[in-house]
């Protein structure tokens, strides 16, 4: 019974990582439309940031500085930041496909950044030592893993409470008309380009904050976390819970990490411990689908916003494509 | 600083310009990024393996042609591997794209290509397992040929089939009734409507030649390097650079954006090391937006 909490603590505190993950993404696609393919690489951001900062020294590589664990995650949220603001920068004035394209890359750059820049990451072996909040209390695991899940709620419950606050307050719906009807909000004065880069760098500020958790979560990060399948599957949580919906992107995330975790558990037991590897794969075919036939039968998930009309180079060349295309 | 990395420059370039032309026609007639191109590659190269090993089982051990690696069922293999991957492309358009298109919600299809370029990666990866495999084994020697660049039969061969390939693109693109369908829709999808342009065929010969060419870029790759589930996906940047680079739209701005890319990454690897050759596509893409969103041969959108 003790057993079972402490997993449920555990999986609980996992999911709410991914909570958080996906309400920066939420910020960035569900209020404004911005396409972020690259979200592994600002969760990496994060982590390294909050790693870097918070372990104690070490010869073989730049830092450790061994600063308190709140002052990581705030170097984490400041970095992530800069980063989302500058790839927005880039690329908020092209078409939007530009900003998918650009943040695919950043996310292929931090990856071989973390594999290769030894001196700053530890390459491939990765940061280990990094520091727990509750690490005193590793010796009694339930104690641990419900310290950890109540640190990670209430970080969680403070970017929900700050995002539904967000979405309503005037800058929000600065966000919404510019996502619902970009020339009707320019005519009112509002600079697009200027609300999207903040749009997308609070975002990334959010998925560092919820890579630098992670970090102090487990103790020890690789590059290996970071790999396109997290992109893929924030996405996929943002979709089933219904994108534009702050409560939606946290009930996705649990429901489809349970998903997740409940198929790779069954996997193991079904599977002869040679041919996991391929059947792990065979999870990955079936999110990869569940993703696709959402977009096609159900777009919204279960909590999503009322039907939306996405920024597109030209509105004449949508309806061009739209009434030429359906044969 | 050697001169070989020309050579391997243009290898890659090649690989990287026959992919980008399929990102770019799909970009420029259907407006989306299609993330799922990279996995056309992989499914055409291992289609042809498939091919390969079924001509081989049927026929035994066939010689191959005299100085280069592989003989006459690698190129029968690669036909039919070009027409399963055009049918591949056709069938995602079918069941997939076609359908959120006609919502014209065109990020939600750019969205739809990142799920269906994970589905199809992970079912290669669960049907052939990760492990790289190869068409040949074989060593080819690389004959010198002046200025202290080696190159192997394979690698002329490789070279000359782009060419040919490239410039038959090129040609329909320029010299037929189709390829000028195919740029009126482009330049403004509304008035190719109202001329009277037969839309859909047009998307489907857009599919064919993007699928048939990435599925020969898949088969280089897998001659000269090695044949992974992650073939297609690794060369996804370096394709959506030069196909920006180039233009998009544009056929030799595509090849040309590739052949640059192929050599500045190729310069890369002689002088700061191979592990960083990724980021080369990012800094030039990067560039390009800043400087020249338009691309090399780019018109600006009406």
């Amino acid at each position: 019974m003790i057993d079972l909490i402490g997993y449920g603590a555990f999986f609980l505190t996992t999911a709410l990582i991914f909570s958080l993950v996906t309400l920066g993404l939420n910020l960035q696609w569900g209020l404004t439309g911005l396409f972020n393919v690259g979200l592994a690489g600002f969760v990496a951001i994060g982590a390294y940031t909050s790693a870097l900062l918070t372990t104690p020294d070490d010869a073989a590589r730049l830092g450790g500085f061994g600063l308190p664990i709140l002052v990581g995650w705030a170097g984490a949220m400041v970095v992530g930041g800069i980063a989302a603001a500058l790839t927005g920068m880039a690329t908020l004035r092209l078409r939007s496909d530009y900003l998918a394209i650009t943040t695919f890359g950043v996310a292929v750059v931090v990856q071989l950044v973390a594999l290769n820049a030894q001196k700053l990451t530890g390459g491939p072996f990765g940061i280990g030592f990094i520091p727990r909040p509750f690490g005193s209390l590793a010796e009694t695991p339930l104690l641990f893993n419900l310290s950890n899940l109540a640190v990670v709620g209430a970080v969680t419950l403070i970017a929900y409470l700050a995002l539904e606050h967000l979405s309503r307050s005037p800058w929000g719906r600065v966000l919404k008309a510019l996502r619902e009807d970009e020339r009707a909000a320019i005519s009112l004065g509002k600079s697009a380009r200027f609300y999207r880069v903040q749009a997308f760098a609070v975002g990334g500020a959010i998925m560092a904050l919820a890579g630098a958790l992670q970090a102090h979560f487990t103790g020890f990060i690789a590059p290996d976390n970071y790999l396109p399948i997290l992109t893929f599957q924030v996405w996929v949580m943002l979709i089933v819970g219904g994108s534009g919906s702050n409560l939606g992107a946290v009930i996705g995330s649990i429901l489809v990490w349970g998903i997740w975790a409940g198929s790779g558990t069954l996997t193991s037991v079904l599977f002869a411990p040679e041919q996991q590897a391929r059947a792990a794969s065979l999870q990955i075919v079936a999110i990869g689908v569940m993703l696709c036939v959402i977009l096609l039968i159900r777009p919204n998930g279960l909590f999503g916003d009322r039907p939306r009309r996405p920024r597109f180079g030209k509105r004449e060349k949508a309806a061009a494509i739209k009434s030429s295309s359906g044969s | 600083m050697s001169l070989q990395f020309v050579v391997d420059g243009l290898l890659t370039g090649s690989m990287i310009g026959l992919g980008a032309i399929g990102v770019t026609l799909t970009y420029s007639i259907l407006r989306f990024s299609n993330f799922a191109h990279g996995d056309f590659m992989a499914w055409g190269t291992y289609a042809t393996l498939a091919v390969v090993s079924a001509i081989g089982a049927t026929f035994g051990k066939v010689a191959p042609i005299a100085p280069l690696s592989f003989g006459w069922p690698l190129l029968v293999a690669l036909v039919v591997g070009m027409a399963f991957t055009a049918l591949l492309a056709l069938l995602l358009d079918r069941v997939l794209f076609s359908r959120l298109r006609s919502q014209g919600q065109a990020i939600i299809v750019v969205m739809a290509s990142f799920g269906a370029s994970m589905a199809l990666r992970s079912l290669l990866e669960f049907t052939f397992s990760s492990r790289p495999t190869y068409f040949s084994r074989a060593i080819q020697i690389a004959m010198p040929v002046g200025f202290g660049i080696r190159i192997t039969p394979d690698q002329i061969a490789l070279l000359l089939l782009t060419a040919v390939l490239v410039l038959g693109v090129h040609l329909l693109m320029t010299r037929t009734q189709t390829g000028r369908a195919m740029q009126a829709l482009s330049q403004n999808a509304a008035l190719a409507r109202i001329v009277g342009i037969d839309v859909a065929s047009v998307v489907r010969v857009t599919w064919i030649i993007g699928g048939a060419l990435a599925c020969v870029a898949g088969v280089m790759i897998g001659i000269l390097v090695q044949i992974r589930p992650f073939m297609g996906f690794d060369m996804l940047l370096p394709m959506f650079a030069a196909a920006i680079l180039g233009g998009i739209g544009s056929i030799p701005g595509a090849v040309l954006g590739g052949l640059i890319i192929g050599l500045a990454e190729a310069g890369a690897v002689q002088l700061i090391g191979a592990e960083w050759r990724a980021a080369v596509s990012f800094i030039i893409l990067m560039a390009v937006l800043f400087v020249r969103p338009i691309g090399l041969f780019g018109v600006r959108e009406r």
